[in-house]
Order: C-alpha cells, then structure tokens, then sequence
C-alpha cells in the first residue's frame, strides 16, 4: 500500500491540501524530538519529512543550521533516525519522507539504505544535493517500488528541466518558492502560481510548495494553488524560542492545528 | 599499485564533471541552472580568442607572468642531493598563485554581464586576490570569511577592505573555511541572477574543478618550457602542496602524460596524523561529498565533516579536489603529509640560505621535497610549486621560530 499516493488521493476527496512538516530528528533531544513528531502526527500533519542533521547544510538558512547542530551535540544519525521511524511509525499512518543531505546517506551505506528505509517504516527520501544528474548512483540499487524519490523544483528551474525531474520523482514534486534558502523571509505569491502552471503542464504529481511559508495565512495562499504546503523553518523556529518551556509540546501542537486548519479549501 | 599507463587526462573530467567516480555536482536544485549557465559560459568564451587574448594580457602585464624558475643552489647543495628548481608563483601581484584564477573568474563574470563577484576565503589570499580582480573590472565585490580566520588573519581582512570589498563575518560551524564556502554557497543561491561565485580552488561543483585547473595549468605549462631550458630535460619530480590543490593542479596538469616526471602532493598532517589534528584529507580521509563535489572528505563515521587542523590556514581544509582523488586513486601522483613543524623547518631553511620567505602552505611541499632530496643524486631534477610569499604568515610564524 502506498502511503503518500493514499494520502494524496484522500485529501482530494476532502477538498482538502496536504501539511507537510519538516523538523530535524532529535532537535532538541531524541526524547522531546519524539513527542514533537507524535504531538504534529496527532494534530494534523498529513505528511512528515524527517531531517538528518548535517554538519554542513549549506542549503538552509540559520533557522534550520542551529536545529542541525543542536541535534548534533547528541550524535544524531541516520542510523538515530532509522530508529525514531521505527518509533514513529508505530504510532502513525501518514507518510514519513527522510530528509537528508547525501554525505550522511553514503556513510551509512547507499546499499542498505532503501532496505532498511523501508523496514523502518519510511516512504521516500528528499537528497537535498543529489540533483537530477547524480540521482541513478543512489535510485539505480532500489529494487522496490514503493519508495519514492522526492525532488527539488527551483524558481530559476526551466521547463524542459522540470519535466526531466518530474518524469525521474515519484510520491510529488517539492516546489521551492523563492530563490534563497530555507527560512527566507516572505511569499511571492505571483512566482508561486507562474512556477505551478508551468508544471502542471509538464507533470501530474501532487506538487507541495515550501521555504519562506510561516503564517496561516501564508499557508492558506499556498494551499489554493497547490497539493500540499511545507513548513520547516517555521516549527524548527518555535521550537528553538521554546526550548526550555515546559509548554513546548503544547505550542507545537497548537501551532500544527492552525496551520492545519489553514489548509483545508472552502 | 603501477602507474596507469593508459591514463589520458583529456578524457576527465566527464560531460557531468566527473573524474572517474569524483567529482560531479552534487547540490540542491536551486543551484543547478546556475552551474549549467556557468558551465554553457565557460565553454563558450574561454576558448573564444578574444577572451584568451584580454586574459593572457593581463596575466601579463597586472600579474607579471611569467614568473621565473629559480635554481635554490645553496638550498640543493645543503642537502647534497637532487638540485631543487622553484617555480616563483610568490612573485605574481599579490602574492600568491591565487590571481591566475580570479582574473580568469572575474573576466568571465565580466564577459557574462554578472554584476557583482563573492568568493569565500580562508587565508584571506584567495580573498585578497578576489578583491582585487574586482576592483580591476570595478565589479562589486562579498568576501566571506569565517570568524576564526579573521581573527587568525586580520592583515588580509585590511587589504580587501582597502580593494573595496566587504568582508562578511562567518560564525556558523567552526567559523573557518568549509563555514564561509557554506555561506558563499547559501548567499549565490539568494543573489544568482546578477552574482558570480568566484570559488578558489579545484574544489565545488562541476564545472569549477576543471576551469580553475584550466586557470592555473598555465603554472605548468611556463614550467614545462623554463626547465627545459635551464636544465635541458623535464623535472624528475614536481612537488605542490595540497589544502583544495589548485596550485598543485596547475602545475601538475601539464605534465601528466609524461611518465618519466613524478608528482608529490603534500598535505598537511598538523601535529601529526596520529593525533587526529591535521587537514591529510587524501591522507587519511574517505570517501564523500562535500560542497558540491565527490571526493575524500574529513568525516566521522556518520558522515558528519571534521574540523582540519593545520598551522597554515591555506591548507587547513577537510576535502580536497575530486582530480586529486583520481590521481591518488589510479597511482599517478603520490600524495604524502607534512607536520606544522617540519613546515616551519623548511620555512626557516629557505629564508636563510636563498632569501626567500615563502608562505607556510608552499613551504609543506618544500618540507617534503628536501627530504625527497636527500635520497636522490645530485643529476635529479626537482621542481617545486613556491605558491606564495610568506609576508603573510610573519604573526603565525614570529612567535614560533
């Protein structure tokens, strides 16, 4: 059964848009990570992109480069991360997506590294610099299917590229809204909506937007002109300003319900 | 391992930018039409006459090429081994080997109507030498810097900021070299339809390992004819040190199908490679990916990158060029390591008996290439890469010696 393709096809059914979540596994420890994750789980995330975290993110802003570092001090791994899937998913259904850099995925072991997604419970994976080119080093070892390969559409991609990159992903396409990095600052609503038509026209895989989406109503925008809305930045910057607030959780979950609440079409 | 024989260079890199399995461009889609515009532009002018004429014009008369080959007598005889040839990159403008790249990178912005150049630093020379290409072409021009090298190199910080540019403060990771590429990176992503990213080494995405080594070849190429008519035959061996490679690269490059020259790579093993604070990357490094290309990184065994150690902030880096990585992998060139304070030893040596003050990165290949030296005839020919001047590095080196 694939998880994403479900989740996708029923939240059309609801007229309804996908939550996708981003935090870094074990920011700011593996235990208070967990409850995070369960309390999104729980309050409406539909779909959650777990990150590895990297000693050199050069793709994310600070926001995201201080949860990085904060789950490092505890040695976060992707095997640590394998673990917390297997932990997650017994508490869930929605569709968990491993973010990561590639180093982390070639020191684990690109061999075992589908095999055991799978068996840990995961659904695909996001390579942040593993672009179209390099991907078949990694995807050319899966010999099963349902795992997805999620990739990266940019604001400066052309056509011609976005249509070689939908026809090389499965699962949906991640629009990056705006030229920067995660956490920028701001939505160009008009560069969202001339990114999308053009590819809907080249692809009909969902296609979830993010970087730079904090408000609900920012979340409410993106949501009338695509599949699914991702925030990371945002939640990791929550859970920085409430690190040691005893009502931690509590903020996540009600932040996750209102962004939730957002997605949901007329 | 034996020599391949059938090594032909011009087959690397790839039309990917891989060198065997190195190299290549591994970094987020928000980068990539930026590197195929880079690499469309790079094929198109540099071969271009006109852009061959203006750049070999100023490497010229701005940088002062040629630089000469000197014959270190007093050096060689000291040893009483192989005479030892330098190739005196110290005498360009600046410094350092640096500008035959970033006059190179710049002029291309130029020819690509880029507005504004940024470059990461570590050292500072590769910043210096940035800055001034910019000032050169009056293109607006970042510097990033992390905050540890600042402090470690505020004499260079001063001489980008007199050359116009703005040195921008790096404090995430380890505020070093790997930190402030970070950022550059990070910056171009935001700023890439008018900015050019000036890298400084044979380092980063494809296509930057092969069109800096395409910059710094001529290092090897003005070798390749001067020591013949010093000496009347090619060096038997070449010696370069190694932080990124790109002078190494560039001297190396020309001379890689002659197999009767023998290449050393010297990187710096710090306090020693044993004790774990080095920059050895090819050394004692793994496989994997760093900054956009495939090579021997610095890591732990989850893949997280590790700090570098060493005593010259040039070298002190935790990945190397994907060519090296082939080089070292099909037995081409040898690559061997050098303490901070066998570097310092061959610092001393070559201010008092030739007058010369060499910059701590080049005096690493000058360390291995006296001890090569010492077990060779006095007929040996070797040349060594003197990448820079050591003016640099007196407030490192003053409290030492």
């Amino acid at each position: 059964m694939n998880r994403l393709k479900n989740s996708f096809e029923t939240l059309k059914q609801n007229n309804d848009k996908a939550l996708v979540g981003f935090v870094t596994a074990g920011d700011p420890d593996i235990e208070t990570s967990l409850k995070i994750v369960t309390a999104m789980c729980e309050n409406g995330m539909d779909i959650l992109e777990l990150g590895v975290p990297f000693s050199d993110p050069s793709a994310d802003g600070p926001v995201i480069q201080r949860s990085s570092s904060r789950a490092l001090k505890h040695d976060v791994s992707l095997k640590t991360v394998m673990d917390m899937i297997r932990k997650i998913r017994k508490i869930t259904s929605i569709p968990i997506i491993i973010f990561s850099y590639y180093n982390p995925i070639m020191a684990y072991g690109i061999e075992n590294f589908q095999p055991d997604a799978i068996a840990a419970g995961a659904d695909g994976v996001l390579v942040v610099d593993l672009p179209l080119e390099e991907s078949p080093e990694l995807t050319s070892l899966w010999n099963q299917t349902d795992f997805s390969l999620i990739n990266l559409v940019a604001p400066t991609t052309p056509k011609e590229r976005m249509a070689k990159i939908a026809s090389a992903s499965s699962g949906f396409l991640y629009l990056v809204s705006k030229t920067g990095v995660t956490g920028s600052d701001g939505l160009d609503t008009s560069e969202i909506e001339t990114q999308m038509n053009i590819l809907r026209s080249v692809t009909d895989l969902p296609v979830c937007v993010g970087f730079g989406i904090s408000t609900a109503e920012d979340v409410a925008t993106v949501a009338s002109m695509a599949d699914g809305v991702v925030i990371g930045s945002a939640f990791e910057r929550l859970i920085e300003e409430n690190i040691n607030s005893p009502e931690l959780v509590s903020i996540i979950v009600q932040q996750t319900a209102e962004y939730k609440a957002a997605t949901k079409q007329n | 391992m034996n020599p391949d024989i059938h090594f032909n260079s011009r087959m690397y890199p790839d039309t990917n930018g891989h060198f065997g399995p190195y190299g290549g461009r591994y970094v987020a889609e928000t980068l990539m039409p930026a590197l195929i515009e880079l690499e469309a532009a790079y094929k198109q002018f540099l071969p271009d006459p006109e852009f061959q004429k203006a750049l070999n014009i100023l490497l010229k008369n701005y940088t002062g090429r040629p630089t000469p080959i000197f014959f270190a007598e007093r050096l060689s005889r000291s040893i009483g081994g192989a005479s030892i040839y330098l190739k005196r990159e110290d005498l360009t403008h600046t410094g350092a080997h640096k500008i035959n790249n970033t006059l190179g990178q710049t002029l291309l912005a130029k020819w690509m109507r880029k507005k504004k150049v940024i470059a990461e630093t570590g050292a500072g020379q590769h910043g210096v030498a940035t800055a001034t290409t910019a000032a050169l072409f009056g293109m607006e021009c970042k510097i990033f810097m992390g905050v540890e090298d600042i402090q470690r190199q505020a004499p260079n910080v001063k001489r980008m900021e007199l050359l116009g540019a703005e040195v921008v403060p790096v404090a995430s990771g380890t505020g070093t070299l790997k930190d402030a590429m970070n950022e550059a990176m990070r910056y171009w992503v935001s700023a890439i339809r008018d900015t050019f990213y000036v890298i400084g080494s044979v380092a980063g995405p494809h296509p930057y390992p092969v069109m800096v080594r395409e910059f710094q070849k001529i290092i090897g190429e003005e070798s390749k004819i001067q020591i013949q008519e010093l000496a009347g035959r090619l060096p038997d061996l070449l010696v370069a040190c190694v932080g990124g490679g790109s002078n190494a690269m560039g001297l190396f490059f020309p001379f890689i199908e002659d197999q009767s020259v023998q290449m050393l790579g010297v990187e710096a093993a710090g306090t020693g490679i044993e004790t774990g604070k080095h920059a050895a990357t090819l050394n004692a490094g793994s496989v994997g990916v760093l900054h956009g290309s495939k090579s021997y990184v610095l890591q732990d065994e989850n893949g997280q990158i590790t700090e570098a150690h060493s005593i010259s902030a040039g070298l002190d880096y935790p990945g190397v060029g994907p060519e090296h990585s082939l080089l070292k992998d099909i037995n081409r060139v040898q690559y061997a390591a050098v303490t901070d304070q066998q570097a310092l030893e061959a610092f001393s040596a070559l201010c008092r008996l030739e007058g010369i003050i060499p910059a701590l990165e080049s005096s690493h290949a000058l360390a291995a290439a006296m001890f090569e030296a010492k077990n060779r005839s006095k007929d040996d020919i070797i040349l060594i890469n003197l990448s820079g001047r050591g003016d640099k590095d007196l407030g490192i080196v003053g409290p030492l010696l």
